[in-house]
C-alpha cells in the first residue's frame, strides 16, 4: 500500500505509536510533520525518517498550549504546502501511579482535558478549513478502551478519551458529505511508556507492540479508508501490505 | 467609520453590507446569511493563504532598535521588508521614528537567535530593503514563528495571538497581513454556500502590508505579490459562467490573483508574482462581485472598489456605513458589492 506524497501530521510522535506511525506511513511514501515537546526524541525519530530518504519536517510544541497551535499549523503548511491527514496522538495520562477520582486534583483532570481534548480540538479547527475547501482530509483520533470501561484510577484519561471520542462522532456529523473524513481509532494495550507509567507490572508478553499497531492503522490512509464516524479497534484492522 | 479595535465572539455576526453597484442601492444584513445573498451555480473564491508573523524585531548595528516588517514572499531567500524606528505596534506608523538608515551588507540581528543581511535597499525608499536570512527551510520557519510577532496596527485594543491573524481555512503563510475578508467565513457560512448550491474555492494571494507610515512608500503599495490559482479554481470559475453564475471575490487580494491569472483574456492556472493594480480604470475580466471589509478613500483597498462600483456609489456606502456605525479593518465589517 503506497501513500506516495501524502502530507501527514502527527502529534506525540517522539515515542510509543505516534513514533511507530511515523515511521510506518513514512515507508509508505507519506511526507510528514511531526509534533511533540521533547525536541531530541523528535529529531531521532525524524533523523532515522530522513536517513531512509523520506521526508519528515520536526516542530517542538505542546498541543495544549493555546498559543502553539498557529505556530504548528502555520510551520506544518510552510513545510509540507498542504495537508492531507491529522493523527490526533498526542495524550496524558496525568501524574503516575494513577489515583481514584476522589482523590484525582482538579487540575490533574483539567490538564488530561486540555491534551486530550482541548489541544486536539484547537488544532483541529486550525487544520480542518483547508481540507475543508480541497474537499478530502482526514482527521484520526487516538482514542482508548479507558474511553469505554470504567477502569478504576482511570478517571482523567477515560473521562478525557470518552469525551474525545464523542467530539470526534458529533465532527463526522457535522462534516458529513464535505469529504473530510473524523475517524476514532483505539489502539488496544500497547508496550508503550505511557503503558509501563500506568501500569508498571503488567505482563508484557499480553502487549500489542506500536509498531504492529502502526503497521495495522497504515489502512486508514488509503482513500478507501474506513467509513467517517467509525470507531474502529487497531485489533480488527488487517496488517495493511 | 471607527475602527475595530478587536475581534468579535461570534463572527458570523459581522454586518454585511449588501450594495448594488450599478444602482447604488444599500441594504443590511450579517455576513452569516451570505447564502440566502447568492444563488446556485454562483461560485465564491477566498484567499487561503495563513498570515505569517512578519513584524521581527531586532537590533541594527550599533545596537540601534529597528523593526523589519516582512513585506511579502522571498524571491529565492530575497525577502522584501520595510523597516521601523522606534516605537511599537502601539504608536500610529506615522508617529514612528525614523529606522536606522540600513545599507547593502549591513546586518540586523534579532535576539540572540538568528540574523538577516540587508542585500538591497530601495533607491527612492531607504526603508524598503530586500533581505537575506542567515539560515534557510525548516530553521528559518521556526525561527520566524519563534521570534516574529503579526502585523498590527495601533487601532487595536492588545496584542494580538497569531491565532487571531488567521482566516478560518488559513492554508500555506504566504500573507504578512490577514487577508481579512474572509475571516467571518466559518463552516457555518461555508456549508450554507454549498447547500445553496455556490462553490467555495481558493486561490493563495500572499497579501502584502496595508501601511507603512511614510505617503511616499504608501503610494507604491501594493507590493509585487505571490499568488497562486489552482486547476479547481480555473474549473470552478468555468462551471459557474456556463450556468449564468457568478464569480464572488473575498477580499482585494483574490481579484489581484483571479485578474493577474487572466491578463492575456483567459483564466489559466498557475503561480506568478504580479503587479497588477486594480483601479477606476480596470476592466476586470473574471471577478463579477467583491466580499470586502469597509475601506476609506485613499487606500489602495479604496481604489480597487472603484473597479466595481463608480464614486458615487462608494460614496453612498461611506455615508452608509458611517450612519449604521459600520467598524473598519481586519475585525471590522463587510460590504458585498454584486449587482443583482
Amino acid at each position: 500500500m503506497e501513500l506516495l506524497g501524502q502530507k501527514v501530521l502527527i502529534t506525540g510522535a517522539s515515542r510509543g505509536l505516534g513514533r511507530s506511525l511515523a515511521l510506518s506511513l513514512s515507508r509508505r511514501g507519506a511526507r510528514l510533520a511531526l509534533v511533540a515537546r521533547d525536541r531530541a526524541p523528535l529529531e531521532e525519530v525524524a533523523a532515522t525518517i530522513r536517513s531512509h530518504g523520506r521526508e519528515a519536517h520536526v516542530i517542538a510544541a505542546d498541543v495544549a498550549d493555546k498559543d502553539a497551535v498557529a505556530v504548528i499549523a502555520g510551520r506544518a503548511l510552510a513545510a509540507l504546502g498542504g495537508l492531507d491527514a491529522v493523527v490526533h496522538n498526542a495524550s496524558t495520562l496525568g501524574p503516575v501511579p494513577l489515583v481514584p477520582l476522589l482523590d484525582t486534583a482538579c487540575e490533574d483532570l483539567k490538564r488530561a482535558l486540555m491534551v486530550n481534548l482541548v489541544g486536539p480540538h484547537r488544532l483541529t479547527k486550525a487544520l480542518a478549513g483547508p481540507m475543508l475547501l480541497q474537499g478530502r482530509g482526514l482527521i484520526v483520533l487516538v482514542s482508548s478502551d479507558a474511553a469505554v470501561e470504567a477502569y478504576s484510577t482511570w478517571g482523567a484519561y477515560g473521562a478525557s478519551k470518552a469525551a474525545l471520542d464523542h467530539y470526534g462522532r458529533i465532527l463526522a456529523a457535522e462534516l458529513d458529505g464535505s469529504g473530510v473524513r473524523v475517524v476514532t481509532v483505539d489502539p488496544g494495550e500497547m508496550h508503550t511508556r505511557m503503558h509501563a507509567d500506568a501500569i508498571p507490572d503488567a505482563d508484557v508478553a499480553t502487549l500489542a507492540s506500536p509498531d504492529d499497531v502502526a503497521e495495522r492503522l497504515a489502512s486508514l490512509f488509503t482513500v478507501e479508508g474506513v467509513r467517517t464516524g467509525s470507531r474502529v479497534s487497531a485489533s480488527s484492522l488487517g496488517v495493511a501490505p | 467609520m471607527k475602527a475595530a479595535a478587536w475581534m468579535r465572539d461570534r463572527e458570523a455576526d459581522t454586518r454585511l453590507m449588501l450594495v448594488d453597484p450599478r444602482e447604488g442601492g444599500v441594504a443590511h444584513g450579517r455576513v452569516g446569511d451570505l447564502a440566502s445573498r447568492l444563488r446556485a451555480g454562483d461560485v465564491v473564491v477566498v484567499n487561503d493563504a495563513a498570515t505569517i508573523p512578519a513584524s521581527l524585531r531586532g537590533e541594527a548595528h550599533g545596537g540601534a532598535s529597528v523593526e523589519l516588517r516582512l513585506a511579502g514572499m522571498p524571491d529565492g531567500d530575497r525577502w522584501p521588508a520595510v523597516s521601523f524606528g522606534a516605537g511599537s505596534w502601539r504608536d500610529r506608523t506615522e508617529d514612528r521614528a525614523p529606522p536606522p538608515a540600513l545599507r547593502p551588507g549591513d546586518r540586523v540581528r534579532f535576539g540572540d537567535v538568528f540574523s538577516a543581511r540587508v542585500v538591497e535597499v530601495d533607491a527612492e525608499h531607504p526603508r524598503l530593503a530586500r533581505v537575506a536570512f542567515d539560515r534557510e527551510g525548516d530553521a528559518l520557519w521556526e525561527a520566524i514563528y519563534a521570534h516574529g510577532r503579526p502585523v498590527q496596527y495601533s487601532y487595536l485594543k492588545g496584542e494580538l495571538p497569531l491565532w487571531g491573524a488567521q482566516t478560518p481555512y488559513a492554508s500555506r503563510p504566504w500573507s504578512v497581513e490577514m487577508p481579512s475578508a474572509g475571516r467571518p467565513l466559518g463552516w457555518s457560512v461555508l456549508r450554507a454556500l454549498r447547500e445553496r448550491g455556490v462553490a467555495v474555492v481558493a486561490v493563495t494571494h500572499a497579501a502584502g502590508l496595508s501601511s507603512t507610515g511614510d505617503p511616499a512608500l504608501d503610494a507604491r503599495l501594493p507590493l509585487p505579490e505571490r499568488y497562486a490559482v489552482s486547476d479547481a479554481v480555473v474549473d470552478a470559475v468555468a462551471r459557474a459562467r456556463a450556468v449564468g453564475g457568478r464569480v464572488v471575490a473575498v477580499g482585494t487580494s483574490v481579484v489581484r490573483a483571479l485578474e493577474s491569472a487572466a491578463r492575456d483574456g483567459r483564466l489559466r492556472a498557475g503561480e506568478g508574482v504580479t503587479d497588477l493594480r486594480v483601479d477606476a480604470r480596470t476592466r476586470l475580466r473574471v471577478v463579477d462581485g467583491l466580499l470586502t471589509g469597509m475601506h476609506e478613500p485613499g487606500t489602495s483597498h479604496y481604489d480597487l472598489m472603484r473597479a466595481f462600483a463608480s464614486a458615487e456609489v462608494l460614496d453612498r456606502v461611506t455615508a452608509a456605513a458611517t450612519r449604521e456605525g459600520y467598524l473598519l479593518h481586519e475585525f471590522g465589517d463587510s460590504a458585498l458589492l454584486l449587482a443583482a
